[in-house]
């Protein structure tokens, strides 16, 4: 009897997926991404960036602006801290290259076609088909953008450059705006393939 | 992060005795627990009950504290602010204040008197004849409004240290603070007070300060956001006991730096 639960558990170790390190920085960036944005769009509302677009406040979170504001600036350290754990990590442990690359233009084609065509495999979830490694590569570059843009805003005298390479105060906002509706649809697209292979959830959870 | 800390324990717990019933090597549904949890926090989230608890805030200002030794730190006292033509100004230039323009204070010119109090060598009060032969400066830069937008503007008056120089200030206290006409208050951190682009301003766009300006003297900082920037000055104080603002006392990040 106690060999096949041991016989198990080795082979289930062996079948890990996600590290416990990629595991947790997906949980508390999806905390503090979700969290800067219900902020964030409070503070949208206090000065539309699209004058006619404003965000019905019941979605908001903070209650007022300096409520959401203290959201944000709160948020941001988790959203920042984990990024910079997660980045440092993908590199030290090489899962970068392992798992993201190679990446081509063919393959993204390739792929995008049998994924629309409902005809692309899931058999092997340890290997990201090259939409997957496009669609992740893009959220990170797209939150990098987040943070630089956002600092930007909170700190445009004191990070001249940074403020040039946004095209000024004004653009940064812009820039910042649109990095986050990019991130929103991001998140739709994630969640609905999810939906679509629930076990993708089960490994973020649990590893395999 | 408080509020959810009785829940997942007993989450825990409960997860724990289970995890030893079954396979040994299931930590993972400890997590999954959690992660229940923690999307069931976020839903909570939205309904602003968890905005209103009281150790949320708590948690909340906090940081904010722990923000404004973060901008002190980032505050480079040599940086200036980027300064603009006279064709960027924005016109009209808006008006802003916790009220409407008609409720506009009307401060007299001619019998006011600026107060001056706290830690300083000369607390003698000042005429606006006395403002008004301290050394000039002028500069256009951006306003920049904690709700976003921001306006270019052209102020004239004196540099700030100039006034400190004079009236004797401790420049090594902490704060100094400022007594509005309108019943608004506001400080500032001492570095920003000395900063070079901090004026004190008598004059908008060549002219006398309007009263819906700040007449009859606002202080300038392009290094601060607009809420900092205080209007219609009737006192100045240097102290070393946190003064807080109106806006800040309500919420508002104290340093609001820029």
């Amino acid at each position: 009897m106690n060999a096949i639960p041991k016989h198990r558990a080795s082979n289930d170790t062996a079948r890990t997926i996600q590290p416990a390190w990629v595991r947790i920085a997906h949980w508390l960036n999806a905390l503090a991404a979700v969290l800067m944005m219900l902020s964030g769009w409070r503070i949208y509302d206090a000065s539309p960036v699209i004058h006619a677009f404003m965000i019905p406040t019941g979605i908001t979170l903070g209650g007022w602006l300096g409520g959401a504001l203290q959201w944000h600036f709160a948020a941001m350290w988790l959203l920042f801290f984990n990024a910079l754990f997660y980045l440092a990590m993908n590199v030290v442990t090489g899962r970068i290259k392992t798992k993201f690359f190679p990446l081509s233009v063919r393959a993204i084609a390739h792929d995008l076609g049998d994924a629309l065509k409902g005809h692309l495999s899931h058999t092997d979830p340890s290997r990201y088909n090259a939409v997957q490694k496009l669609a992740y590569l893009f959220v990170m570059f797209d939150i990098a953008v987040l943070i630089l843009s956002g600092l930007a805003i909170w700190k445009s005298v004191q990070f001249p450059l940074l403020r040039e390479l946004m095209g000024g105060y004004d653009f940064a906002r812009v820039v910042h705006f649109c990095a986050m509706s990019l991130l929103a649809g991001f998140i739709v697209v994630h969640l609905t393939m999810v939906a679509l292979v629930p076990r993708s959830l089960l490994t973020m959870i649990r590893g395999r | 992060m408080k509020p959810f800390k009785s829940v997942t324990s007993t989450v825990d717990q409960k997860s724990l005795s289970i995890d030893v019933r079954r396979e040994l090597d299931m930590p993972s549904r400890r997590l999954f627990g959690k992660r229940v949890l923690t999307l069931g926090g976020l839903a909570m989230l939205t309904g602003c009950s968890l905005s209103d608890d009281k150790s949320v805030e708590m948690f909340l200002s906090r940081v904010s504290r722990i923000n404004d030794d973060v901008q002190g730190w980032l505050f480079d006292p040599n940086r200036l602010a980027p300064t603009y033509t006279e064709a960027q100004i924005t016109r009209p230039f808006p008006f802003n204040a916790f009220y409407g323009v008609d409720d506009v204070p009307q401060v007299d010119g001619s019998d006011f008197r600026l107060k001056v109090s706290g830690l300083v060598h000369d607390t003698k009060v000042w005429t606006l004849a006395d403002l008004y032969a301290l050394p000039k400066a002028e500069q256009i830069t951006r306003h920049i409004c904690v709700e976003g937008w921001s306006a270019i503007g052209r102020w004239g008056g004196t540099p700030f240290s100039e006034f400190l120089k004079r009236v004797g200030a401790d420049t090594s206290a902490k704060y100094v603070g400022f007594k509005c006409a309108d019943d608004y208050y506001e400080s500032i951190d001492m570095p920003t007070a000395l900063h070079p682009q901090t004026l004190l301003t008598f004059t908008y766009d060549g002219q006398q300060l309007p009263a819906k300006y700040g007449f009859p003297m606002k202080l300038r900082m392009p290094t601060k956001l607009g809420y900092k920037n205080p209007k219609h000055i009737m006192e100045i104080f240097v102290t070393n006991t946190f003064p807080g603002g109106y806006w800040v006392d309500q919420g508002y990040n104290w340093f609001g730096g820029s």
